[in-house]
């Protein structure tokens, strides 16, 4: 018989399956940040010069800049010289067909529930012209064409639409933010680009899946959302198929714009590789990832599963600029072995009768060390501001740590700001008490996790709300039995 | 359909079964009694399987299988039911959800077809009124926020709903009123048949009279002690279990 040690042990040593596949041709910029690379960064990419002259103010930014020291976790040395900052796409090996790939990852894509021909895809077999989902993509953009939708890659909206770029970059995510976001301003590579025209609501999710063929979303991504008055756009990104990438440093940059009477929906699942056991070889990922509710009673909300990267750092925010504006940040982080996770949120109250709504949901397990961070601010003028905070930690074994660190500052005495927390164990009566109705511990433990994270869950779109569910119970599951 | 034979066990380092021997055929209904402290649910946790008990001797056979081997998930699938003295609260995990997953894997054991939702909704509420329980309860978290009674009737609600051959129903009557023992024992009597059997743990003669018992036995310091008809439980209410206590000091097994 297993005893719940065990499985918990089970559980929280469980490694990633998948390594890496490096067997790649670059066409690539020479190791090393200077000027001379971003130069070269921005030819590659036939850029005008006001985009190269932004660029070049990030980098000055990023030389000005320490590594921050604030986070509850060792930063490991980074060596911004190491790197190469420029590679022309990349290819994954090849294969002929799905008989030559890892059964193993195979199966994952089973339990995912991913259709055949997107394996092939993210496992890297060589797949024909008629491609289903890249027809389906081009269908979809057609009709996104019609209602004056733009969503193309970052930069061909530079190309394409310089004026709307010109406009909306960096007034969000200033170049100068922080230090990695003033490095992805130097050297970001590609991302994604989104318009939606005034009174628009956009039909569709509007997914990174469609750009499949344009993929390789690449070590610092960049992308641009801005929604027009009275427009909806919801928003996916990523993939819960487990995401190989030779780059260790992740430093993306997300900027939301969201005008009168807007309402912009993003959701994250994010499973990059999480290093070994002893978190060796994980991504470490840096993002910034800011919204403005530019607009009068206008919404962005943020949903993230993070379940993968060695390290993750990032705390989506809302600025919260327009009257009766309204911000959520909905979130699950999962850490096992020795991952980190220091995530959160900032809900910066500006406009009148702004509300903010967080809702944190943490699991650690392993040695690992999950922390929620999160900055609650009322400006002066913020009349009657309303947030509600939970932050949850769920804790499986004994060698893990839960912290929470929420900030709240407040200059307006008609705010109302409330915050609740709570942290938990899976009990071994829980487990025995499913048990007894037949379930094992995998399964229970599985039950448990979900009920928990059920409330973030269903802020996601339905059928990636499918997967995620899908993607924890496997990310949790040990070798029971 | 049960047989137990020399059960020792112990918890840590204190032995608590001291040699149980029993044994209950299909239709039959047994119940346990004893005074505080005797070993009552500890024999409820080592038959369905609970982890800090340790089985020092003795043997556990059902139908032709030895319990005592299996995982306690196993143990649910054979058909053994323990009804919780304490049920347990899980957040966020529908009672409904929770239930259509248990049904389905012990079917999925049995070999049986999965029941998709309609089949498994149109079961749910034939039981639901079978045992009086409360629809709104149905959707409601697992066992979190209910009354001490609510989670009793919901353990009965299950064990409707499972349909096992072996329900162990551990101090079930503690904690509830006249009206919710009326309701929990309707409900146990509608589910009694010729292809199951009840272990009835109690303290109290008061159950018996909802749920009448084929066999009474006394459980004193890991042993059963004495065994009767339903008539023992009514001496046992009258007299205290003083008196058995001191004619079992008198004869050391």
């Amino acid at each position: 018989m297993e005893t719940n040690d065990q499985l918990i042990q089970d559980i929280t040593t469980q490694e990633y399956e998948y390594g890496f596949i490096t067997d790649i041709e670059m066409d690539r910029a020479p190791n090393g940040l200077n000027e001379d690379t971003i130069r070269y960064i921005s030819e590659k990419k036939n850029e005008p010069e006001w985009m190269l002259k932004w660029r070049m103010k990030g980098y000055e930014a990023f030389l000005r800049q320490d590594m921050p020291t604030w986070q509850n976790f060792t930063l490991p040395p980074m060596d911004f010289q190491g790197i190469s900052y420029y590679a022309a796409p990349r290819t994954k090996k090849k294969y002929e067909s799905l008989d030559e790939v890892d059964p193993e990852l195979l199966a994952t894509f089973e339990k995912l529930g991913i259709p055949l021909n997107e394996q092939k895809v993210l496992s890297g077999v060589a797949v024909d012209a008629v491609f289903d989902s890249i027809s389906v993509a081009t269908t979809y953009k057609g009709k996104l064409k019609e209602m004056g939708i733009i969503f193309c890659s970052f930069g061909e909206a530079v190309q394409e639409y310089p004026d709307l770029v010109k406009k909306y970059l960096g007034s969000v995510v200033p170049h100068s933010d922080n230090i990695f976001a003033s490095l992805n301003t130097a050297v970001f590579s590609d991302g994604s680009f989104v318009y939606i025209p005034k009174g628009v609501r956009c039909p569709m999710e509007l997914s990174t899946y469609f750009r499949i063929n344009a993929e390789n979303t690449g070590q610092f991504e960049r992308t641009l959302i801005i929604a027009d008055e009275g427009s909806y756009v919801s928003y996916l990104e990523g993939c819960t198929a487990p995401m190989r990438d030779e780059n260790q440093l992740h430093a993306a940059v997300v900027e939301l714009i969201a005008l009168e009477g807007a309402e912009i929906k993003y959701s994250t699942v994010q499973n990059w590789y999480p290093g070994d056991k002893e978190g060796r070889g994980g991504i470490y990922n840096f993002v910034t990832k800011r919204g403005v509710c530019r607009g009068a009673n206008s919404k962005i909300s943020w949903t993230q599963v993070e379940t993968g990267s060695s390290i993750t750092w990032k705390y989506p925010a809302v600025i919260l600029q327009g009257d009766n504006s309204t911000g959520e940040f909905y979130s699950i982080a999962v850490t096992k072995n020795k991952q980190v996770a220091d995530t959160g949120t900032k809900m910066h109250h500006i406009g009148k009768n702004t509300r903010s709504r967080i809702i944190s949901k943490g699991i650690s397990a392993g040695h690992s060390n999950n922390s929620y961070r999160g900055l609650v601010q009322v400006g002066a003028k913020a009349d009657n501001a309303r947030n509600f905070t939970q932050c949850d930690s769920l804790l499986l074994g004994a060698e893990c740590s839960a912290n929470t660190f929420p900030y709240i500052e407040t200059r307006n005495n008609t705010a109302m700001v409330e915050h609740e927390a709570t942290t938990s164990k899976i009990g071994e009566d829980q487990i025995f008490y499913l048990n007894q109705r037949g379930i094992d511990s995998e399964k229970a433990v599985a039950l448990i996790v979900n009920g928990y994270v059920k409330e973030v869950l269903n802020q996601l779109p339905m059928e990636f709300a499918v997967e995620a569910q899908k993607l924890l119970s496997i990310t949790l599951e040990g070798s029971v039995g | 359909m049960l047989t137990i034979k020399n059960l020792n066990a112990r918890v840590e380092d204190k032995q608590i079964l001291k040699g149980i021997n029993l044994k209950v055929n299909a239709g039959e209904v047994h119940a346990i009694m004893g005074p505080n402290g005797s070993g009552k649910s500890s024999l409820a946790s080592v038959l369905a399987g609970r982890d800090n008990y340790e089985v020092l001797e003795g043997e556990v056979d059902l139908d032709g299988k030895d319990l005592l081997e299996m995982s306690p998930e196993d143990r649910a699938r054979e058909g053994v039911f323990m009804a919780f003295q304490y049920p347990i609260e899980i957040p966020g995990v529908s009672n409904i959800n929770f239930l259509r997953t248990a049904l389905n894997e012990i079917r999925a054991y049995r070999k049986l077809p999965q029941l998709d939702a309609k089949q498994f909704l149109k079961l749910s509420k034939e039981r639901q009124k079978l045992v009086e329980f409360d629809a709104k309860l149905v959707n409601r978290s697992l066992n979190e926020g209910f009354s001490g009674g609510e989670k009793k009737r919901n353990e009965i609600f299950q064990l409707a709903m499972l349909e096992p051959k072996l329900c162990v129903l551990d101090e079930t009557d503690s904690g509830l009123d006249i009206d919710a023992l009326r309701i929990v024992s309707n409900g146990v009597n509608k589910l009694r048949s010729k292809d199951n059997a009840f272990i009835l743990i109690t303290h109290y003669q008061r159950l018996l009279e909802y749920i009448v018992p084929d066999f009474v036995h006394v459980l004193y310091d890991g042993r059963i002690i004495k065994s009767g008809t339903k008539e023992l439980a009514l001496e046992l209410e009258e007299k205290g279990y003083d008196w058995l206590k001191e004619s079992f000091r008198e004869q050391p097994v």
